[in-house]
C-alpha cells in the first residue's frame, strides 16, 4: 500500500500557536478516511495544511507525486458570494478550471460533462438557476458537482454534511463512495460518528496531537474518545499556552 | 424640436462633439470596473483610491503646471502605490483591506494637501478636482479613448479569473495562482480609468461614473453580461443628458453627469424588476422550476 500523502511531525498553527502538534501519519492512496476530534483539535487546519494555504511551523505535509491541482477542496464555510449573479451551470463548471483554465473555451463536450456533472448530484432542471435561489442542501450538491469536475486524485471535505437534510447528505455520501471505488483518496473532516462508523473505513482522531489512526473500529472507541475530549481541554487554557481555537 | 434640443448642439460647436466622444471612451472604460468593484462589494474602494490620486495629480501639476502628462503621471504613480502598499499589507499583515487601504489614502491625500499648501495653491487646482469636460484637447481624448482601450482588452482578457476572484477566491487560490495577479492588475484598471475620468469629470466625479450606473444595472440585470450591458448603457444616457442639460441651462457639467446617473439610480431602485422596491413588495408567481 502506497501512501498519498505522509505528515511528517507536522505541527501548524497561527500565529505561531501550534493548533496541530507533531503530528505523524500516513494516508493511504485510495484510501476513505474521518478525520474526528473534538472541537478545537485541529481538524480544518490539518486540511488547511494539506492545500498549502497554511505553511507549517514545523515539519511537513509529504505530498509525494501529488500536485496543487491534483488536490480538491471544499471548506466548511466556503466564502462564495451567494448573492453574486451566477448560474448552477457557471458555479460547476468552475470545476473544469484544470483543463480550460483562465482562457480556454468551454466547449460540447465539457458543457456535456458539466450536465452530468449536475445530473449526478440530483439537480438536473436547475442548471440556469441563480446560486442565490438555492437552498442550503442544493447548494452543497452543486459545489459537490464541481469536486467532481475537478476530477482530483486527492479530495478534501470539511464537514461536508453539516446542516443539510437527510436526503441531501444519503446522496453525497454516494458520491464520496463512488470516489473511494473509482481510487481516489478522500479526507473527510466530520463530527457525527454514525456517519463515520457507517460509511468511512479510516479514521484519523485529532486532539491537536495525534489520538489514534487505522481503522474505524478500532479507533471509535469510548476510551479514545474520552482521551481525546481530555487533551483538549487539557489545551484549552488561556490562549497563550495552546493557540486560539482553530478549528 | 428635438433636433434643436439634442443635436444642434452637438452639431454647431467641436467643444461639446469633444465632451461627449470623451464621455462614452469614460463610459465604456470605468463602467465595467465599476460593475466588478460592486460585485467585489468594493464601492467604497473606488472613492478612497480617488482620494488616493488627488495628492499625485496635485504634485504634478505643481511640478510641471497644467500639464496632462504630468498630472496623469503623477496620479498613477499615487494610486498604484496606495493599491499595491494597502494590498500588500492585507496579504503579508493581519490588517484587513478596508482598513489598510483607508490607512493608506488618508495617509497620501494629507501629504497632497501638505505639499501643495507649502508650494501655494492655485485656483487652476479645480480642474482637478471638478475636471474640464467642456475643454478637452486632442490629447486628452486620446488619452481617455486609450485608457478605454486597455481597460476593455484587459478586461476581457481577465474575465474568468476575475469572475472567480469576486465570486469564490478561495477556489482560485486553490486551483490557480492567478488570484494575486488577477487582483492587482483589476486594482491597476481602477487607477488607470480614475486617472482618465479625472481629466473629463474631476476625481470625485470620476468615480461616480464609475459606481452608479454599477448600482443602478444591478436592479435590471441579473447576468454579468447583462450588468456591464446595462450599466455602460445607463453611462452613455447620463452622459448625454448630462452634457444637454449643462449646455442648457449653463450648470457645471461634471455634477449634472453624476446627477443624471444618480436620477437613474434612483428610479432603478423604485422600478427596477431585479430586486427594486417595487418588486420586493408586489406579490410573484413563483418560479417553475
Amino acid at each position: 500500500m502506497t501512501s498519498a500523502l505522509a505528515f511528517k511531525d507536522l505541527t501548524l498553527g497561527y500565529d505561531r500557536l501550534p493548533a496541530v502538534q507533531q503530528l505523524r501519519a500516513d494516508i493511504a492512496e485510495g484510501s476513505l478516511t474521518a478525520i474526528v476530534g473534538p472541537n478545537g483539535a485541529g481538524k480544518s487546519t490539518l486540511l488547511k495544511g494539506v492545500t498549502g494555504a497554511l505553511a507549517p511551523l514545523q515539519g511537513k505535509v509529504d505530498l509525494g507525486s501529488l500536485e496543487r491541482d491534483d488536490i480538491a477542496y471544499l471548506p466548511q464555510q466556503s466564502d462564495i458570494d451567494r448573492s453574486f449573479p451566477l448560474s448552477v451551470v457557471d458555479l460547476v463548471a468552475m470545476g473544469l478550471w484544470r483543463e480550460i483554465g483562465p482562457f480556454g473555451w468551454l466547449g460540447k463536450k465539457q458543457r456535456a460533462r458539466v450536465d452530468a456533472a449536475i445530473a449526478s448530484v440530483g439537480l438536473t432542471g436547475l442548471e440556469s438557476r441563480p446560486i442565490g435561489s438555492l437552498s442550503g442542501g442544493q447548494m452543497q450538491r452543486a459545489l459537490f458537482a464541481r469536486l467532481l469536475l475537478q476530477d482530483a486524485h486527492l479530495v478534501l471535505l470539511d464537514e461536508p454534511f453539516t446542516a443539510i437534510d437527510a436526503r441531501t447528505m444519503a446522496d453525497l455520501i454516494e458520491v464520496v463512495r463512488s470516489w473511494h471505488k473509482e481510487g481516489r483518496t478522500v479526507l473527510a473532516v466530520l463530527h457525527d460518528a454514525e456517519t463515520v462508523r457507517a460509511h468511512f473505513p479510516e479514521t484519523l482522531m485529532l486532539a491537536r496531537e495525534l489520538v489514534a489512526h487505522g481503522p474505524t473500529e478500532q479507533v471509535m472507541t469510548a476510551e479514545n474518545q474520552f482521551r481525546a475530549r481530555q487533551m483538549c481541554e487539557a489545551c484549552a487554557g488561556p490562549p497563550h499556552v495552546c493557540g486560539r481555537d482553530a478549528a | 424640436m428635438i433636433w434643436e434640443a439634442v443635436i444642434q448642439p452637438f452639431a454647431d460647436f467641436g467643444f461639446m462633439r469633444r465632451a461627449l466622444l470623451g464621455c462614452i471612451a469614460v463610459s465604456l472604460g470605468a463602467t465595467p470596473v465599476g460593475v466588478f468593484l460592486m460585485l467585489r462589494r468594493m464601492s467604497l474602494t473606488g472613492d478612497a483610491m480617488a482620494h488616493a490620486i488627488l495628492p499625485g495629480a496635485a504634485v504634478g501639476f505643481l511640478v510641471a503646471g497644467l500639464s496632462l502628462g504630468a498630472m496623469t503621471i503623477g496620479g498613477l504613480i499615487a494610486g498604484m502605490a496606495v493599491a499595491l502598499l494597502s494590498g500588500l499589507v492585507t496579504r503579508v499583515t493581519a490588517l484587513r483591506e478596508d482598513a489598510s487601504l483607508a490607512a493608506f489614502y488618508l495617509i497620501s491625500l494629507a501629504l497632497g494637501v501638505l505639499i501643495v499648501s507649502t508650494r501655494g495653491s492655485n485656483v487652476d487646482l479645480m480642474h482637478v478636482l471638478f475636471g474640464t469636460v467642456l475643454a478637452l484637447n486632442d490629447a486628452a481624448l486620446i488619452l481617455l479613448c486609450s485608457i478605454a482601450s486597455i481597460s476593455v482588452l484587459i478586461l476581457a482578457v481577465l474575465f474568468r479569473p476575475l469572475v472567480l476572484e469576486c465570486a469564490d477566491p478561495q477556489f482560485l487560490r486553490s486551483v490557480s495562482r492567478l488570484s494575486a495577479v488577477t487582483h492587482f492588475t483589476f486594482l491597476s484598471l481602477v487607477v488607470l480609468n480614475l486617472v482618465g475620468g479625472f481629466h473629463a469629470l474631476g476625481t470625485l466625479m470620476a468615480v461616480g461614473i464609475m459606481i452608479l450606473p454599477a448600482a443602478a444595472a444591478r436592479f435590471w440585470a441579473n447576468s454579468i453580461g447583462g450588468l456591464i450591458f446595462v450599466a455602460i448603457a445607463v453611462a452613455f444616457l447620463s452622459s448625454l443628458s448630462g452634457l444637454l442639460l449643462s449646455y442648457h441651462y449653463s450648470l457645471p457639467s461634471g455634477p449634472a453627469i453624476i446627477l443624471v446617473a444618480g436620477i437613474v439610480y434612483a428610479v432603478s431602485l423604485v422600478l427596477g424588476p431585479a430586486g427594486g422596491l417595487i418588486a420586493q413588495v408586489l406579490p410573484r408567481r413563483p418560479l417553475q422550476n
